[in-house]
């Protein structure tokens, strides 16, 4: 009786599995659908959404089909989207940070190319990471997010000097600042905030090497890790951590309101090297500080290095894509919508600053016209705009680099272990 | 099974019938299939499913595709998984070891009779009452290097409490023994209330002095109780995430990456499934270990009563 019942709880616990695996493997059949049907849009809750909406709204009442949007919290927004796009439960059209991300689901064939003819509507550096192949699967549906350095004028006052447009003058500071008291930059070290590490690691390197470096690593070929420019770098930040730059407890400060951001308001750091949703982080925070007290300037230049000191990286914005699962007329038409005069000005009027080619004319309408025209000439003017690494290298290869970085600003490797642990990632 | 106990005395067969009476039917197997099913459609069949998936290589978007002992084979060349569970072994011992005390004598002074007890009580139990989330994210900011107690106490925390691999470990402690001590200290509450008053009568004409009392017959009266809430601890500890999550994120580094965290990294964050699901099936076999081992160990599965000889 014994044994029998066991075999039998055996074979039932096989079938069950198995039954269970089958389900979650035969799912990935996609919906057919009328061309001019429902697609379900999944996008990011964030300030826009209004915007957003409102393009929705306007959409669907112009009977080119209908558009369902549905937004999803930041926590949680890209393993939710990831799970869904393994499923039947794929949305038409989405949101995205572009790059690494896009790659796994174009090699998964979930991506629809989109029509090369979008492309003119839109600024060619903030188009690169909506391609993958050359392939446009993506377009800008958000403002730009250049990295730059922002900084204390009153510090700046208070100690006499000038933020720094080269790399010697930024070491200078570093002295200065600390013979003060003040930490020179605020940094976010916590074990979530590693990538404002990041944005130091990518700026050095584009200045030392210029961008292809990283276009080279992007495009798969992983041992270019081991250019010298790389370890310089790490050798550069080493310096940097050693000489106080980041003070001795950026290890466990949060990015954003009640860590960095309230660091450099608060007159506690000097500088903060940040995207530029930071201006809308201290208005919310410190209103008075971000409109009197906030100066801003593009990172600076390093002395001897190949890469041009006009080159910018950050997000260049996000994206949209459309799925095989979508009823493609209905979210083509509805692609448009992104750079219709509506859409643009609401952008602009949120404080974002487009990626249009009609956006110029709508920046004297922002809340704070010289800060959107200094983010507008920074990305026009650009040679090239790296987008962050870890978004374009997407999650698989990203996490680890995140924690390599983290390591190396610790203390925890040195310069040559840091190199030798990022070229073990990808075997 | 009449033979057996008619040569005992009386009074002690008494005891027995009332406690527990001869059953002499033994319930159908029919009434254990709910169960059954259930067990094995939530419990074993994913756990068989995990263990397939350790042998395969999955990106949660094309299917699995079988590699093997791949996934194996870098999981015991992983540096960072003896990392963890040598992380994961630190921490577990340190909040036995925090926990255990605090929580028994909070526990034994609870079922006194003290004046404001009831009321007192009532307050150490409010950190139960709050979600682990809540009370990370409040310790988060308490333990800010910038604008929290760090920066007034240098003194007591140091200048950055969660820089260090020490550090952060022994602020996971601390937080764990501020959320779970008000559990454990209900447990010896109510053992300790259940001790005969009688023992203590006895022990106090005998000359005995508190401190005597407490180390003769509180702490082995309450040897039973000490083993469950020990294996709650070390059962909890061993799955503890969302505090690590939280607090750390397994900073600074992988200095605080326990095994469940790396297990959520790997599959959350970095889309290795495969992977993730051998960390998890190691993880299975530890935490089923160490609840068998310290079983055996403490005899807990005999049910010896520490009422014997009353």
């Amino acid at each position: 009786m014994n044994s029998v019942s066991r075999r039998w709880f055996l074979t039932a616990t096989a079938a069950t599995t198995l039954s269970v695996t089958v389900a979650g493997c035969g799912s990935s059949g996609s919906s057919t659908s009328s061309p001019t049907g429902n697609v379900d849009f999944w996008t990011l809750q964030d300030p826009t959404n209004s915007v957003q909406k409102a393009a929705v709204d306007t959409f669907n009442s112009a009977g080119k089909g209908k558009v369902s949007m549905t937004v999803i919290a930041t926590d949680g927004y890209k393993d939710k989207l990831r799970t869904a796009m393994g499923s039947a439960k794929m949305p038409g059209v989405f949101f995205s940070w572009g790059g690494g991300s896009l790659n796994d689901y174009v090699t998964a064939g979930k991506l629809v190319t989109l029509d090369t003819a979008l492309e003119s509507h839109f600024l060619p550096s903030a188009l690169a990471a909506g391609k993958v192949g050359g392939k446009l699967v993506g377009i800008p549906c958000r403002g730009t997010q250049p990295v730059f350095l922002f900084y204390n004028k009153k510090l700046f006052a208070d100690a006499g000097v000038q933020p720094p447009t080269t790399y010697a003058e930024l070491q200078n500071l570093v002295k200065v600042f600390k013979g003060k008291g003040i930490t020179p930059f605020a940094l976010a070290g916590n074990a979530s905030s590693s990538w404002t590490e990041l944005m130091w690691v990518e700026y050095l390197v584009d200045r030392l090497a210029g961008p292809k470096l990283f276009d080279k690593i992007q495009g798969g070929d992983w041992s270019q890790w081991k250019d010298p420019a790389i370890l310089k770098t790490a050798q550069m930040i080493k310096e940097l951590v050693d000489g106080g730059a980041f003070g001795k407890k950026f290890g466990s400060v949060n990015y954003g309101a009640g860590g960095t951001s309230t660091l450099l308001n608060k007159g506690k750091a000097a500088m903060v090297l940040m995207g530029s949703w930071e201006y809308a982080t201290q208005l919310a925070e410190a209103p008075d500080f971000a409109k009197n007290g906030l100066g801003y300037v593009a990172f600076p230049s390093v002395e001897g290095g190949k890469g041009d000191a006009g080159n910018v990286v950050g997000n260049p914005t996000n994206y949209l894509s459309v799925t095989t699962s979508a009823a493609k007329q209905t979210a083509t038409e509805f692609l448009k919508t992104t750079y219709s005069d509506s859409y643009v000005q609401g952008l602009v009027e949120k404080g974002e600053v487009p990626v249009t080619s009609n956006a110029a004319q709508y920046l004297t309408k922002a809340a704070d016209p010289a800060y959107a025209k200094f983010q507008y000439d920074l990305v026009q003017k650009a040679p090239s705009f790296t987008q962050s690494w870890d978004q374009a290298l997407g999650l698989t290869l990203g996490t680890p680099l995140l924690t390599e970085i983290q390591k190396l600003f610790n203390g925890q490797s040195s310069p040559e272990q840091f190199v030798s642990a990022v070229l073990a990632i990808k075997k | 099974m009449v033979s057996a106990t008619t040569s005992r005395p009386l009074r002690k067969q008494r005891v027995r019938d009332r406690a527990a009476p001869p059953t002499l039917e033994r319930p159908g197997v029919a009434w254990a299939v709910p169960g059954l099913l259930f067990f094995l459609v939530f419990a074993v069949a994913p756990m068989v499913g995990v263990l397939y998936l350790s042998f395969t290589h999955w990106d949660g978007l094309n299917p699995p595709q079988f590699t093997g002992t791949a996934n194996w084979s870098r999981f015991f060349g992983d540096s960072q998984v003896w990392q963890s569970t040598t992380v994961t072994g630190l921490l577990l011992i340190g909040n036995i070891v925090v926990q255990a005390p605090v929580s028994i004598l909070l526990g034994v002074w609870a079922a006194g009779h003290q004046r404001n007890r009831a009321i007192l009580s009532a307050v150490f139990f409010l950190p139960l009452l709050l979600s682990t989330a809540a009370t990370a994210i409040m310790w988060r900011q308490l333990l800010d290097p910038n604008f929290g107690l760090p920066a007034k106490f240098e003194w007591l925390f140091g200048s950055n409490p969660m820089g260090t691999q020490q550090g952060a470990i022994a602020c996971l402690v601390l937080v764990t023994t501020w959320q779970f001590v008000p559990f454990h200290s209900l447990l010896y509450q109510g053992a300790a209330r259940s001790i005969p008053h009688t023992l203590y009568q006895a022990a106090s004409i005998d000359g005995a002095g508190r401190v005597r009392q407490f180390v003769h017959i509180t702490l082995p009266q309450l040897r039973n109780t000490m083993i469950t809430s020990t294996i709650f601890m070390v059962v909890g500890g061993l799955t503890a995430f969302d505090i690590v999550l939280l607090l750390t994120n397994g900073g600074p580094g992988t200095d605080t990456a326990i095994l469940p965290f790396s297990m959520y990294q790997t599959a959350f964050r970095t889309y290795d499934y495969g992977y993730a699901s051998a960390i998890a099936s190691f993880l299975l076999v530890l935490a089923t270990a160490a609840s068998v081992i310290l079983t055996k160990l403490s005899g807990y599965d005999k049910m010896t009563s520490t009422m014997e000889g009353l």
